[in-house]
């Protein structure tokens, strides 16, 4: 990128040429658009954030009042078109329901980082759309945090301490005391003095109306010394002298909403709206949008430089994840085929093993079989033999017997020839 | 004609206010916020040489941004097309703007004009793709605004139409950048002359569907109605002079000949001289605004999307890929990423099934035939106890022929044995007479 600081020359005009239109038509593009705003009001239950709403936008929002029973934290949002002259405006009011009412109040401050992170991750992915339409696009990010402190005129509670300290990087945060009205002047100041240390003492950045536009540096430095504002919020209206005004009416005094002598009201007003509304829009976008997204793309792995520092153009981050993701899934295949295959491999040995066994026992049996077999061979022959013994013997002995026969029986031709003689 | 993208209209409660609240000051911080932040512009010129570009620009801006020090692009002999970039800084009002033109030299100089337009469309692009770049680098610092706003096309003042040329430019560029053609050098046409050429041009434009540059309708009706005027004019005629001369009394800017001076920034309702003025008013203060929105919301969303679907959608048809269009490249990866999931869920099943069935077949198998051998061997077995049982009954027959035998044998010893002692006892007693 070329740098523009120093490379550019000034030239002088001849005349008029007519850009210093330019603020005004981008003002009349703005105007004809419309203009939206988000405000998340954390609090705990009965601290008038409703109330304080109503005083500041002169009109009547929803919400019934909630009880204290809630069992968690739940985040209400309601949008609301107003409009003033020609300017429109495209309210949303984020109300925290039940902060502050549970014994545990750990989690307290999750739902409301989880409901900040969801405007944002909305926005992300609208701007990674490849057909993307962001200049209609309903813009849901908050753009102030008004945090209500309860007036006890000592400190902060843990609890608010915790939960700033979570949000201050998330969201602009605005810190004022609810229902000062019960505070006494002289311990107002302390109050403050006290709260703005324990702020300063634990890290927690809280919202600077900005100083550097010369038109609005003075009031907003002035303003930034008496954060928090002490306010006082109403929507009866009260005569004093001949002029109905926003008051709270007690046996011994008014209240004046609007009285800036009695709270910080209008210096709220005029700072949350009329001064430093743009600003605040711009910060959000700027800051907190932009550090948003910073986190969570290098969560998913996104880098700008490679390890040799050269800087990657978005074609070539998108085909490497790209190839990456394919890569692994490529890889989960092959894990699971391979997985199939030894298992295929195990078990064909498993039974080519039990095969194995199998003949080897038919093997054995076999084998028994045939000692068998031999065995009744030898029983046999040696019967043979014995047969053929038997009959040799017995032959033999026939003849002898015959001849023993032909032998007597010559033996008698032999006497009877002598007896003859 | 370039469309013009819608806002949503939302359906939510409607609110009066009981009082003044003070966000009608809003425009107010608008207005402080940009002044703070300065504005930015840059302008393409394109057209051959000799048409009096560089004092255009220089009447537009009423400035020497080409002078003796700077000298213009038209000083210099070129060969090819360039496109050179020249930037200042003038301020007006107490509002700054950083305007940046962009010069074509060389375009449509050579004998053969094929793709003279090419490097034209490449710087576009490589703006485009700069922004592009810097919008979405992870870490991102403010990111200046180089792309092109704006494309002032010369047109030469030939009286007839467009040349081949001219319109071969418009169609390729309508889509990247906001057209507006200008008749440059009217002083060479007449008033009827130059009107007849203004509605042959439009005609071919539309013949040849090039989307110029629209004016948007205000909700003004009284800014429509001037709106309409500007649109009947087009395209606008203009007339270039640095030098400003004397006209009865009065010092203006405008080119002086024999017969006259052809007045530069005299604005006439029937607009006499020429539309430099309208140019003027409408490029700078009117429309300055609405040319960097169209650029930033049409062309440039144009060119991202293309690029991004390029990368996504790699080899993929893009009539089947409109779907994922509504996506960010990550989240097509997530879906995609499910899809494999799912896949392979699938596939695991089916290959377990496989396996399963196989595994079975082979015990079986084993079964079988481990059934086989045993009946065989059953088989084998009986044979030879049936084999032995015939030993048995043959041996016993045997044993039982030999007993008798042997018992017949005895008792013939025995006689015999009787016999030859019975002639015994007779050989004693005496002899045989």
């Amino acid at each position: 990128m070329e740098d523009e600081g120093e490379g550019v020359r000034a030239v002088p005009l001849a005349g008029h040429v007519g850009f210093d239109s330019m603020p005004d038509q981008l003002v009349n593009k703005s105007v004809n658009r419309g203009f939206c705003f988000n405000i998340l009001c954390v609090g705990e239950t009965g601290l008038g954030k409703s109330t304080l709403m109503d005083t500041l936008f002169n009109t009547k929002f929803e919400g019934e009042p909630t009880q204290h029973n809630q069992p968690g934290v739940t985040l209400k949002s309601n949008t609301y078109e107003l409009q003033e002259s020609n300017v429109r405006l495209k309210l949303t009011v984020v109300n925290t329901v039940g902060f502050g009412d549970q014994i545990n109040k750990e989690d307290s401050y999750k739902s409301i980082v989880e409901f900040i992170d969801a405007q944002f991750e909305a926005y992300l992915q609208e701007e990674l759309k490849i057909k993307r339409t962001l200049h209609s696009y309903h813009d849901t990010r908050i753009h102030a945090c008004l945090y209500f402190i309860a007036p006890t005129g000592h400190s902060l509670k843990s609890l608010d301490l915790v939960t700033m300290k979570k949000l201050d990087s998330k969201v602009n945060i605005i810190p004022i005391v609810a229902k000062s009205d019960a505070i006494a002047k002289s311990e107002l100041a302390k109050f403050k003095i006290k709260i703005t240390s324990e702020l300063v003492s634990n890290g927690v950045q809280i919202y600077q109306f900005p100083t550097d536009d010369e038109s609005v540096a003075e009031i907003n430095s002035t303003m930034n010394s008496h954060l928090p504002f002490a306010v006082v919020g109403s929507t009866e209206e009260v005569k004093i002298g001949n002029k109905m005004v926003k008051a709270r009416q007690y046996p011994w005094g008014t209240v004046q909403v609007e009285n800036e002598n009695h709270c910080d009201f209008v210096k709220l007003r005029e700072m949350l709206i009329r001064v430093n509304m743009e600003d605040l829009r711009e910060q959000t976008h700027t800051r907190h949008y932009e550090l948003y997204r910073r986190c969570k793309l290098e969560e998913m792995g996104f880098k700008d430089t490679d390890p040799d520092s050269k800087p990657f153009s978005l074609q070539e981050t998108y085909e490497a994840k790209r190839n990456e993701f394919m890569g692994e899934l490529q890889k989960k295949e092959e894990e699971m085929r391979q997985m199939f295959v030894q298992r295929v491999k195990e078990k064909e040995a498993e039974l080519k093993e039990a095969e194995k066994e199998l003949h080897e026992k038919f093997d054995r049996l076999k084998k028994l079989h045939q000692d068998e077999k031999k065995k009744l061979e030898d029983k046999k022959k040696s019967l043979d033999d014995e047969v053929n013994t038997f009959k040799q013997k017995k032959t033999a002995a026939e003849l002898l017997q015959n001849q023993a026969q032909q032998a007597g029986g010559s033996t008698t031709l032999k006497r009877d020839k002598e007896r003859k003689n | 004609m370039i469309e013009r993208p819608e806002t949503a209209v939302p359906s939510i409660a409607q609110r009066n206010l009981e009082g003044y609240v003070g966000f009608a000051n809003l425009p107010n911080q608008v207005y402080r916020k940009s002044v703070k932040r300065g504005f930015e512009f840059t302008l393409m010129v394109v057209g051959e040489s000799g048409l009096g570009k560089s004092t255009l620009i220089n009447s537009l801006f009423l400035t020497d941004l080409y002078s003796k020090d700077y000298p213009g692009p038209s000083q210099r002999i070129k060969k090819t097309v360039q496109v050179e970039q020249s930037k200042v800084l003038i301020k007006e009002g107490g509002v700054q703007l950083t305007l940046t033109i962009v010069d074509t030299p060389g375009f449509g100089d050579a004998v053969d004009n094929s793709n003279c337009w090419q490097p034209v469309i490449n710087y576009i692009d490589s703006k485009f793709e700069d922004f592009l770049n810097a919008e979405s680098r992870v870490n991102r610092r403010s990111m200046p605004d180089n792309r092109v706003h704006c494309c002032l096309y010369f047109i030469a003042p030939s009286g007839h139409g467009l040349k081949p040329l001219d319109i071969e430019f418009m169609k390729r560029l309508h889509d990247k950048v906001n057209v507006i053609p200008l008749i440059a050098k009217a002083d060479t046409l007449t008033p009827e002359e130059c009107q007849l050429f203004k509605k042959q041009i439009m005609k071919e434009i539309q013949e040849h569907k090039i989307k110029i540059y629209e004016f948007p309708d205000t909700e003004d009706d009284e800014d429509n109605k001037l709106i309409r005027k500007i649109k009947e004019k087009m395209p606008l005629a203009v007339v270039g002079s640095n030098v400003v001369v004397e006209v009865n009394g009065k010092k203006v800017r405008g080119r002086q000949y024999p017969w006259g001076v052809a007045e530069e920034g005299i604005f006439v309702e029937n607009g006499e001289h020429c539309d430099f003025t309208v140019l003027r008013n409408m490029l700078i203060r009117t429309h300055m605004q609405d040319l960097k929105d169209v650029t930033n919301n049409v062309h440039y969303e144009n060119y991202r999307s293309k690029k991004l679907a390029a990368v996504t959608c790699n080899g993929v048809d893009t009539s089947k890929a409109k779907g994922q269009l509504t996506k960010s490249p990550l989240a097509q990866m997530e879906e995609e990423r499910r899809e494999h999931v799912m896949k392979m869920k699938k596939m695991e099943a089916e290959m377990e099934q496989v396996f399963e069935m196989k595994v079975k077949e082979k015990k079986q198998k084993l079964k079988d035939s481990e059934a086989e051998l045993e009946r065989r061997h059953e088989q084998m077995k009986r044979n030879l106890e049936a084999q032995y049982k015939e030993l048995e009954e043959k041996r016993r027959v045997f044993e039982d022929e030999k007993a008798n035998w042997e018992a017949q044998q005895r008792i013939l010893e025995q006689q015999k044995l009787d016999a030859s002692k019975t002639m015994e006892k007779n050989k004693k007693k005496g002899k045989i007479f």
